[in-house]
């Protein structure tokens, strides 16, 4: 047995740790560079730790960087990426949970075909829906705005979280939702007390979903929101890739961090749901 | 109010509320999704170009795109990167699962580190690697430093390299997600079944050959699924990490559309470009499901 074979165990966890290793370079080289001054960077090697550690790069990626025209750092585009994430993650999420009781739990004629038909905004590629957007986005005046964002991010993630919460609720056995309408438990009475009590984990894998993909967009950023109210993901870029001046990898690499953070932080704290969240989406195939 | 009259307006609302529910989302599904495919279609059928215009043109959007050397870069690169991406994330991400499932040691600390990219944006990404395939002070500098004087890795700046950059950071980003698929269906598998195999004196290799891995079909089809999808539409990792460049020799289709529709005044050439899109998608995921569905009743 493998198992009893030390050289061959030896190999297997040699193998695991270099892969770990690569998949932990990027961050490692991100963390030294942010805290490394510009000669430093420039005479200095990739991969060695920074000869004196400032926090200069950081101050400078969160206030003061520019991103095109404007020199305020990553703050404010941070917040717009809050004040876009908060509203999005729970609208959509809440309009998930009742979809999905409802495709589960109260299944009508033909409301399998209208499921079916939702999922396919699952797999559409966004750029055949981003021109009629804009046009749309335009004419409601909210072009341009965290309002539209939020909008657009709950329109296209309903599909996903009727999903998760459809795939939930199909498994409760059936007999409990009967019994309670024998009792004369009507549709709000039986969703709030029989199956919020027990949504608990998948109201924490799809919040958790929900927010990665928002935070993490930069089409429907990048298309929809330009100037003042655009999302982080888009400053970072328009910041890495502005090239005027100097190239300041530091702050580059600070302002990647700061853009990366909140979602590192809900999956260091949350990572079992997380990875049940992709494998719950991925079973939507 | 009568306990009847009240049991009636009860089994009315039980009729009409879940209907009511579902309405609005439907609702937008039909205007966002539908209606929004077909105003997009529509669109790739005029001469539309900085306004739209609804008046038929017949092919000429498709027949300009057909002939713009730039649109079959961008489908070339798709290829390319298409294929290479889920080629090495399908092998990566198996052969990490199934070494992992050795019984290892640390295999949750292991699993966190192989997992954390995926919660990262792909601008992320792209501006970490960006910064480390740098040709004068990333990779090839710390090569140069280790004694290797000769060493060269400038495929960031090299037209006929740079969409392979895409591949390497895309395969970083997404391999260790593939990984957590195939782990979880190594582990769904009945024990009973290796054991028996065991018994009958076959060895691990074998096991894994002939038994473990035919058994992961229906993962294999849905890793499949995903992966295609994530790199048809991939924009924001190429953005990021060269832009499309140099020149266009990295160029995309998403990125091609994007162009086209919002920073050149191109309507009708963005509206064509992501109806290939779509039809893309269509042919590639179809035949995955209709795979992947046959293979799931079978077993």
């Amino acid at each position: 047995m493998f198992k009893n074979l030390t050289v061959g165990r030896a190999l297997v966890y040699a193998a695991l740790l270099l892969v770990a290793i690569y998949y932990l370079l990027p961050l490692y080289v991100m963390l030294t560079t942010s805290f490394k001054s510009l000669d430093d960077i420039r005479n200095g090697n990739m991969l060695a730790l920074p000869q004196a550690w400032e926090g200069g790069a950081w101050v400078k990626a969160w206030a003061e960087a520019c991103t095109g025209v404007e020199c305020g750092g990553m703050k404010g585009f941070f917040w717009n990426s809050v004040k876009m994430t908060v509203p999005a993650v729970l609208i959509s999420t809440l309009l998930g949970a009742v979809n999905g009781y409802v495709v589960s739990m109260w299944r009508f004629k033909g409301s399998d075909a209208l499921f079916t038909m939702l999922l396919v905004g699952c797999f559409i590629p966004f750029q055949v829906v981003l021109l009629p957007m804009a046009q749309l986005l335009g004419m409601m005046g909210i072009a341009n705005t965290t309002t539209g964002l939020v909008l657009v991010h709950v329109v296209y993630g309903t599909a996903f979280t009727t999903l998760f919460f459809r795939n939930f609720y199909i498994t409760v056995p059936d007999e409990l939702v009967k019994a309670a309408r024998i009792d004369g438990a009507g549709f709000w009475t039986i969703f709030g007390r029989i199956l919020l009590p027990i949504s608990g984990p998948i109201f924490v894998v799809c919040v958790i979903w929900q927010f990665t993909q928002i935070w993490n967009d930069f089409l429907f950023g990048v298309v929809f929101a330009a100037g003042e109210s655009q999302p982080i993901t888009v400053a970072l870029n328009n910041l890495v890739n502005t090239s005027t001046g100097v190239k300041e990898y530091n702050v580059d690499m600070a302002a990647a961090i700061i853009a990366a953070l909140p979602t590192l932080f809900v999956y260091m704290v949350a990572g079992r749901y997380f990875v049940r969240g992709l494998t719950a989406g991925a079973v939507k195939g | 109010m009568s306990a009847s009259a009240n049991q009636g307006l009860r089994a009315l609302a039980d009729r009409w509320l879940p209907k009511l529910v579902l309405s609005p989302t439907l609702a937008a599904s039909l205007i966002f999704v539908y209606g929004f495919i077909a105003w997009t279609g529509w669109l790739s059928f005029t001469e539309s170009r900085l306004m739209p215009r609804f008046e038929w043109a017949g092919f000429v959007q498709y027949q300009a795109l057909f002939e713009n050397e730039r649109w079959w870069t961008a489908a070339a690169n798709l290829g390319i990167f298409g294929s290479l991406f889920i080629v090495c994330c399908l092998v990566v991400g198996l052969l990490m699962a199934i070494l992992l499932d050795q019984k290892i040691r640390a295999e949750g600390a292991l699993r966190t580190i192989y997992l954390y990219p995926m919660a990262l944006s792909f601008i992320v990404t792209g501006t970490a690697w960006k910064w480390m395939l740098n040709p004068d002070m990333g990779l090839q500098k710390v090569m140069n430093d280790l004694g290797f004087a000769n060493f060269t890795f400038d495929w960031l700046v090299n037209p006929d390299m740079s969409i392979y950059t895409v591949v390497i950071a895309g395969v970083w980003q997404s391999s260790g997600f593939v990984m957590a698929l195939f782990l979880a269906g190594l582990r769904g598998i009945d024990d009973s079944i290796i054991k028996a195999a065991q018994v009958d004196g076959a060895s691990l290799p074998t096991i894994y050959r002939r038994i473990l891995i035919p058994s992961l079909r229906p993962v294999f089809f849905s890793v499949l699924l995903i992966l295609s999808h994530i790199a048809i539409k991939s924009f924001d990792l190429v953005m990021a990490l060269t832009g499309g460049g140099p020149g266009n020799s990295s160029d995309v289709p998403a990125i091609f559309m994007y162009q086209f529709a919002f920073t050149r005044g191109q309507l009708g050439q963005g509206a064509a470009s992501a109806m290939m899109m779509l039809f893309t998608i269509v042919a590639v995921l179809v035949p995955l499901m209709y795979m992947e569905t046959r293979s799931a009743k079978r077993v």
